[in-house]
């Protein structure tokens, strides 16, 4: 009887909080129109966001690609098809890894700074602070801050990709001696800009919204204490990888038939 | 506190790092360049089956791609394929009794219009149609034939 009446319980909670953060997500999102006048807040967090990320993809690009270039060519070269390496390289990034790791290390590195940062200003009142002084913190703190992470990511997960076709090319090229001119012609005739680039950047441009919008608002609704600060970047990071990854497949299996 | 200069300047190189980065996926890595047909004109074809012919597939005369498949649809009047191919505007000296042929890459490869130039001094112009063409060769189609064949010949019913 009790562990029903505690389920009802988590089920409940749920739907509360999700009902909550879409309340905030409108809120953010009226928000952010103010901001058209204010764009130098949102510079300041692309900076935040977006290029103090730039380096761990930027390696971590490399180095998937490059990994992608060794497998693909092992099991490839078995049916004598090592020249669609290019191919194998460019779809897997551009579909999948690009938009998917991406925005798991954007999760991780810049997700969970987001959280700690909002959770801290919680815990020191800085934002009850921004309203005694009729400054809106959705607008002057949040806003900011979602819209930064919405233009980050597909950029983000364009340079991983890029990077990583590179890094690809390197190994299978420079390393594992497959032509130079078969792995780009055969890249460039299976992968179409309309149904494979596009839907990569739409699934990034997604997974940028739901990676801040939980983000930001695990940082609002943290507790303001150092535990609760600590447990709100850990859900945020559990939180908006799970999403990511049920969108992703959710969302493979609408663009991809 | 990083200087506001500095930080301006990083956030408009990681903006332009990452439209370059867009730019080499859509061109580069991707077909948007390839797919490009400049000044371009339509000419038609019909096919009685063009097996897995798919719109934008290349059109290829001596092997050089100069177009590709714009669209497929079927003749209501006599049942037969459409395709309407567009083809490169430098390449407007095609001859009218130019004959097309649905042909494969490889063994199971993609497949794709070959063009045969004919002998006439009369150029394909935009709207014009290409009269002798040749359907693709289904390879279940050429099987079947082939064990009818064998099943038909004399010697085969001897030994049952």
């Amino acid at each position: 009887m009790n562990s029903l009446r505690r389920l009802g319980q988590y089920v409940l909670d749920s739907v509360e909080g999700l009902g909550r953060a879409s309340l905030f997500f409108l809120e953010v999102a009226s928000g952010a129109r103010k901001l058209i006048r204010r764009f130098d807040l949102v510079v300041q967090q692309v900076f935040a966001v977006g290029v103090l990320t730039l380096l761990i993809i930027l390696v971590s690009g490399l180095f998937v690609g490059m990994v992608l270039g060794l497998q693909g060519y092992n099991t490839l070269s078995k049916f004598g098809a090592a020249d669609s390496l290019g191919l194998l390289v460019a779809l897997s990034l551009v579909r999948e890894l690009g938009p998917v790791v991406t925005a798991l290390l954007f999760a991780g590195r810049a997700g969970s700074a987001l959280t700690a940062e909002i959770g801290l200003m919680k815990a020191t009142e800085q934002l009850a602070g921004m309203e005694m002084m009729a400054v809106n913190p959705i607008e002057r703190v949040i806003a900011p801050r979602l819209v930064a992470g919405i233009i980050s990511m597909p950029l983000l997960a364009a340079l991983f990709s890029a990077i990583g076709v590179l890094g690809g090319q390197l190994v299978g090229v420079g390393l594992l001696g497959v032509d130079s001119g078969a792995f780009w012609s055969q890249m460039q005739s299976g992968v179409s800009f309309h149904e494979d680039v596009l839907n990569g950047v739409i699934k990034s441009l997604v997974f940028g919204v739901v990676v801040t919008w939980i983000a930001v608002f695990q940082g609002y609704e943290s507790v303001p204490t150092s535990e609760g600060v600590s447990r709100a970047t850990n859900r945020t990071v559990v939180y908006s990888s799970l999403a990511v990854l049920a969108l992703d497949f959710v969302m493979t299996a609408l663009m991809f038939k | 506190m990083i200087q506001r200069r500095q930080l301006e300047l990083w956030v408009g190189v990681f903006v332009a790092a990452g439209l370059l980065a867009l730019a080499m996926l859509a061109f580069r890595v991707g077909n948007l360049a390839a797919g490009a047909v400049t000044n371009g004109y339509r000419v038609e074809a019909e096919f009685n089956d063009i097996g897995g012919l798919k719109v934008r597939a290349p059109v290829t005369l001596a092997g050089v791609r100069i177009g590709r498949v714009s669209s497929i649809s079927i003749d209501p009047s006599n049942y037969e394929a459409v395709v309407t191919m567009e083809l490169d505007g430098r390449y407007n000296n095609i001859p009218v009794d130019t004959s097309a042929s649905i042909l494969t890459a490889g063994l199971l490869g993609e497949q794709y219009i070959g063009l045969d130039p004919g002998g006439s001094s009369q150029y394909l112009k935009n709207g014009g149609r290409i009269q002798v063409t040749q359907s693709a060769l289904v390879l279940e189609k050429i099987i079947s034939q082939f064990l009818f064949n064998v099943a038909s010949k004399p010697g085969a019913e001897k030994k049952q």
